[in-house]
């Protein structure tokens, strides 16, 4: 009797101060993105011009989403988007994964370079961007300079001048701060790896191309996933590079969806609109997010 | 199976011989790649930390300078103790002090935050009867990968409502309630390594649940609470675009102010790079002091990009 008593009072206890140490944090994540995210919806199926106060904001259902849908500026920054995310993803994966694979062994001077690895993970993602303007600035930047000296280049190259090699230059520095980062994911995933599982395929007769696709990919495939799909997801949302590094431009040719959005809400100030946008991007990042917490948790399970 | 192992060598003396040299070539060619990575990772930073010692005349050189004639700490100079006498400078030169202050109070107080209300919340997920555990879960990986551009109108309206536009108040109110998912997602995988039968042990003996966490669960979370304070403070301090829609004159951060150095003559790289390199010393040297509680929390899972 006392101890069915005793048990109960705990688990009551428990149960207050759950609550208790759960409420500080529950509440301001609440105000700061539950309550402006359920706002939001109710933004985007109204028309709400701040450019035209008189208009007010009468309500137009699905309006704001279907001319997004069919707005050419909004579906080629869409495409941008894709053709950005799918070559920073994958040039990042596949470098840093080679490097990780190089520099899984010891050798002088491993602490440093591990070190090393971290400082363009920590550069904000601002500084990187106005850092990249100044090395593709085509009448001083060290790239044009580089190149010139090596004889690689005849005249200098207006980098950030067409809309093609424009984007290629903003994966150029995606990739330089991104792929360090993930490496040592993969580094210290490599890592747990035992040796002898190598060294019973080689005697077996596999090959190191044999080797990789048979027992390295398996068995880092968890973190494999991991890196994969947090890159994607943090790709597709980019803005801080491209509002430093080239504004959109030329021409919109770097003007992703994260961008588009912003110049719909902050500077044609078409709230319902720029509202819309953000909850189709939202959509697509949540079914990424969804397959990436399921893969999670199987990967949990065993 | 051993026999296969080793084959008969018909000169065993000229193959050991190849394959020395094999190795000492692959030596090498290692060190090599090692080599152009460390450049590939240094090359572009230290480019921005001569250029932000280097004199215009020689920024504006051509052919290209490498080190320049006449290094000068002028930049520097002008960025932390104000410009000469007469000189022009773009406005964002005054506002630089102020902005670092600010990046420093607004980084450090939601460091705090998050620390204190995100390891509750995570020790009540992991060892407290919460209903739908699961979802909470979800909803904390969601948020953290949640579009900030999707939930900006609204808050702007909210800030407006409570009076927190351009206060430091405000900017803590509003990173805390974004970092906070990270923080007890990292915290809730920590606790979850940590034996029960550490707290239930100090129980029977007496404590109280909350005294078994603050003198038995947090002494041992050191590396946990360490890396989580590192993120929150790095992501604070490096984020740009609340900072760009939420500040002004007041709380205007290190990220905005280091976009803003351009004049009528156009962007003054000079000072814009000395600026960039002075803005990325407080999180570089964090990072590079707690590598190690870092990489650990990259190993983690989920951690704010």
């Amino acid at each position: 009797m006392t101890a069915t008593r005793h048990r109960s009072r705990r688990e009551r206890e428990d149960r207050i101060l759950a609550a208790a140490l759960l409420s500080p944090a529950l509440l301001i994540i609440a105000v700061v993105t539950l309550y402006p995210l359920l706002h939001s919806f109710w933004i985007s199926l109204h028309a709400w011009n701040l450019m035209k106060p008189k208009e007010g904001h009468p309500f137009v259902g699905l309006d704001n989403y279907i001319f997004t849908l069919t707005d050419p500026i909004f579906l080629d920054s869409l495409k941008i988007t894709i053709m950005f995310t799918l070559a920073a993803v994958v040039i990042e994966i596949s470098l840093a994964m080679g490097i990780a694979l190089i520099l899984n062994r010891k050798f002088i001077g491993r602490g440093i370079v591990r070190l090393l690895a971290l400082l363009p993970w920590a550069v904000p993602a601002v500084v990187n961007g106005i850092m990249w303007k100044w090395i593709l600035n085509p009448s001083y930047g060290s790239l044009n300079g580089l190149l010139y000296s090596l004889g690689i280049i005849d005249n200098y190259v207006i980098w950030l001048g067409s809309p093609k090699l424009a984007l290629a230059m903003v994966v150029v520095a995606d990739v330089w701060k991104e792929t360090p980062f993930i490496m040592l994911l993969l580094l210290a995933a490599l890592q747990t790896i035992p040796k002898d599982l190598y060294e019973a395929a080689r005697v077996d007769g596999a090959n190191v191309v044999q080797s990789f696709f048979r027992i390295t990919v398996p068995l880092i495939q968890p973190v494999l996933f991991v890196a994969i799909a947090l890159r994607t997801i943090w790709a597709l949302k980019s803005f801080d590079l491209i509002y430093t590094l080239t504004a959109g431009g030329p021409s919109n040719g770097t003007s992703v969806v994260g961008y588009y959005t912003y110049v719909k809400s902050f500077v044609s100030l078409q709230l319902g609109r720029g509202a819309a946008v953000a909850y189709i991007m939202t959509f697509i990042v949540l079914i990424l997010v969804f397959i990436y917490y399921k893969v999670l948790y199987r990967k949990v399970e065993y | 199976m051993a026999t296969a192992t080793t084959p008969s060598k018909p000169h065993p003396m000229s193959s050991r011989g190849w394959r020395k040299t094999r190795l000492v070539i692959g030596e090498i060619f290692f060190y090599l790649l090692v080599g152009l990575l460390v450049f590939a990772l240094l090359a572009p930073f230290v480019w921005m930390i001569i250029s932000s010692i280097s004199p215009p005349t020689e920024l504006a050189s051509t052919p290209i300078r490498w080190w320049p004639e006449n290094p000068s700490l002028d930049r520097y100079r002008a960025l932390f103790l104000g410009p000469r006498e007469g000189e022009i400078v773009p406005i964002a030169v005054s506002k630089f002090l102020n902005g670092m202050k600010s990046s420093l109070i607004i980084a450090t107080a939601t460091t705090l935050v998050c620390v204190f209300a995100g390891t509750a919340a995570a020790y009540a997920l992991v060892r407290l009867p919460v209903p739908k555990k699961d979802g909470f879960l979800f909803g904390m990986l969601a948020a953290q990968m949640m579009p900030i551009i999707v939930i900006i109108i609204p808050l702007y309206l909210v800030m407006q409502k409570l009076v927190l536009n351009d206060t430091w108040q405000g900017m803590i109110l509003l990173y805390s309630g974004f970092m906070l998912p990270t923080v007890i997602w990292i915290m809730h995988g920590y606790f979850q390594t940590l034996p029960a039968e550490l707290e239930e042990a100090a129980m029977i003996d007496g404590c109280s649940r909350l005294g078994a966490l603050m003198r038995v669960v947090l002494p041992i979370s050191g590396p946990g609470l360490v890396a989580i304070s590192a993120f929150a403070f790095l992501y604070t301090w490096n984020e740009f675009f609340m900072a760009l829609i939420f500040t002004a004159s007041r709380t205007k951060t290190i990220p905005v102010i280091v976009t803003e150095f351009s004049t009528q003559a156009g962007i003054d790289y000079g000072l814009m790079t000395t600026a960039g390199v002075i803005g990325s010393m407080p999180p570089l040297l964090l990072a590079f002091l707690l590598q190690r509680y870092i990489v650990a929390g990259l190993t983690s899972g989920a951690v704010k990009g």
